[in-house]
């Protein structure tokens, strides 16, 4: 199965050196403490780093999106609930040659954000917040939603999965040690073991090697990842550009989520790299950020408004040397070479409802999704009544009309 | 004899270069195929949606049966032409989508209709079908030109042309048609 979306995941050797590396360090840790402990326990310490580096990649590989989604609070909808989310969903499923419809879920958060998981293109989950239904138009939404599905057509939950276990795992064991060693656990008493049989030099060694990777380590290690997210956003932003043939949908976007300062909720540092912004990003911030899982959102917008006439991969890597003022770009090869000039697309004129109607629509979706009963009055207003209201009859508010509650409010 | 081992070995490469040249076309044949049917199931789904939307349009659109009837004739037509060959085809929906333009503009008169929440639910599917659409061909004609690609470069072009691989059509809706589909505005 290589379709031209494939391309940009065939090649992503750096990535997976990177990896590697990491991997190597985890095990050098494990081997330098195991071994600074204990004179000759270090390949066992090596045997620890790597069991738990297993028993987490495998959770995170087996449960990871049921996780993300029970953390975020998402919540799984049908396609009457929101048709217009869904067709969208399905037309850049269609654009993008991924085999199957994602689930959909929406994120009971006025916040603007989205995110997607999947470890495979046929187990695809995308999410996205309330708030981001109601602000977002049509060529808007499908330009985050484009983001999001080549998220998963480059194969990026995956690989930032690995990372994040590799990383999670390294600061895990450096933080073990740590603590036992400054609180007199086992480190320090097998120092003290050592000093005092006189021949210890070796082990002391082992230990101060062990110190410094232990602080050290983490530190790189995240540094890494963030590199590594941060690239795969920009290249998520080119394949939505070229996915929808329409960079300005999904800079509009950007632009709307940039300005509103409705923090997210439920995100944490865990899952910020699988979100389109970062949920942490402070605004007004402009320079590149190194501890930032994402790219600046002015440096994005900037990237995909420069994309000069054409919707391809090599507009947009164009764009960002232009606009980034460096040499090297982001888009592998291999994407460039398959990469067609392909003209921008006239914006959509359907945009569906207008932007009231939009914002009360993705209230409602909310309010279904929180077991708020609904009432139409014959005056015209639809009555919401919360799960917890009490008394048996609710008055509507315009025409004075006594309407009896439903007792099963239960969708 | 070492010359022999030579000979055998480059036999046995170039048997085994040309099954992979082999398979991967047929691969990309096949994935042409199945981009060919996305566009056709959304075909469909136009089809089938267009009668409904008649009949919803129609109470409402008491002197308009002349613009009514010529969107159900294209339909017809093009749901004929469906499997007849990919220009056959793409003309017949050229024709479609300029009576559906037609309507759309003549909707325009109409307040109460668009006010109408079955039309509105009509009028989002017809509106994602016509991107779904529009979309499928895009990945339609990517996967068509990196199947040609294949077929005419060198090497894996002396196995197309042995095995007799054909070139994919591009599905083209003529320029002025396009155009002339005002991106289903309704509103």
């Amino acid at each position: 199965m290589i379709n031209m979306w494939e391309q940009i995941r065939m090649n992503r050797r750096r990535s997976v050196v990177l990896v590697i590396l990491m991997a190597i360090v985890l095990m050098v840790l494990g081997y330098a403490i195991a071994e600074g402990s204990q004179p000759g326990a270090g390949p066992f310490g090596v045997l620890i780093a790597m069991g738990v580096w297993l028993v987490m990649s495998l959770v995170a590989y087996f449960q990871g999106d049921n996780i993300l989604l029970a953390v975020s609070g998402a919540r799984e909808i049908e396609k009457k609930d929101h048709p217009r989310l869904f067709n969208v969903i399905e037309e850049m499923q269609i654009a993008s040659g991924l085999p199957k419809m994602p689930r959909v879920f929406i994120i009971d958060d006025m916040a603007l954000n989205a995110f997607a998981a999947g470890r495979k293109t046929d187990k695809a989950v995308v999410a996205v917040t309330a708030g981001l239904l109601g602000k977002l138009n049509r060529d808007q939404l499908q330009g985050v939603v484009a983001h999001e599905m080549s998220h998963i057509v480059n194969r990026d939950v995956l690989l930032m999965t690995i990372v994040g276990v590799t990383i999670g795992s390294i600061v895990l064991i450096s933080e073990l040690f740590l603590r036992g060693f400054r609180f007199g656990g086992r480190g320090a008493h097998s120092r003290r073991y050592q000093s005092s049989r006189g021949g210890g030099g070796g082990g002391n060694i082992m230990i101060v090697v062990a110190i410094v990777l232990a602080i050290l380590a983490p530190i790189v290690a995240q540094f890494v990842y963030l590199a590594i997210s941060r690239r795969r956003e920009y290249l998520a932003d080119a394949s939505a550009a070229v996915l929808t043939r329409y960079p300005e949908g999904l800079a509009g976007a950007l632009q709307i989520i940039g300005g509103d300062p409705t923090p997210m909720a439920r995100a944490t540092k865990a899952t910020a790299p699988m979100y389109i912004s970062n949920p942490f990003e402070k605004p007004g911030v402009r320079a590149l950020n190194l501890t930032s899982t994402h790219p600046p959102i002015a440096e994005r917008i900037r990237i995909l408004r420069g994309m000069a006439g054409a919707a391809s991969f090599h507009a947009y890597d164009d764009a960002l040397k232009k606009v980034r003022d460096k040499k090297a770009g982001v888009v592998p090869r291999s994407a460039l070479q398959a990469d067609q000039a392909l003209p921008i697309r006239p914006p959509h004129t359907d945009d569906a409802p207008d932007p009231r109607m939009r914002m009360r629509e993705a209230g409602d979706l909310v309010r279904q999704m929180n077991q708020f009963a609904f009432i139409a009055c014959p005056c015209g207003i639809k009555i919401k009544i919360p799960p917890d209201y009490a008394r048996p009859i609710a008055v509507c508010p315009r025409c004075q009309r006594k309407h009896p509650i439903p007792t099963a409010t239960a969708k | 004899m070492v010359p022999l081992y030579i000979v055998l070995a480059a036999v046995v490469i170039f048997f085994l270069w040309l099954g992979a040249t082999y398979n991967s076309l047929v691969g990309l044949r096949n994935q042409v195929k199945n981009a060919w049917a996305q566009i056709d199931v959304q075909l469909k789904r136009r089809h089938d949606l267009i009668p409904n939307l008649v009949e919803t349009v129609r109470g409402y659109m008491v002197h308009e049966r002349e613009t009514l009837d010529s969107v159900t004739r294209a339909r017809n037509v093009a749901a004929q032409a469906s499997g007849a060959g990919v220009a056959a085809q793409a003309q017949a929906e050229t024709a479609l989508n300029q009576a559906l333009g037609r309507l759309l503009v003549t909707v325009e008169a109409y307040p109460d209709l668009k006010a109408n929440q079955n039309f509105l639910a009509l009028q989002e599917e017809l509106t994602s079908t016509e991107n779904k659409i529009g979309f499928a061909r895009q990945f339609y004609n990517d996967q068509a030109m990196q199947f040609n690609n294949r077929i005419q470069m060198f090497p894996s072009n002396f196995v197309a042309n042995s095995f007799n691989f054909k070139l994919a059509e591009f599905f083209e809706i003529e320029e002025p048609a396009e155009r002339a589909v005002p991106k289903v505005s309704f509103s």
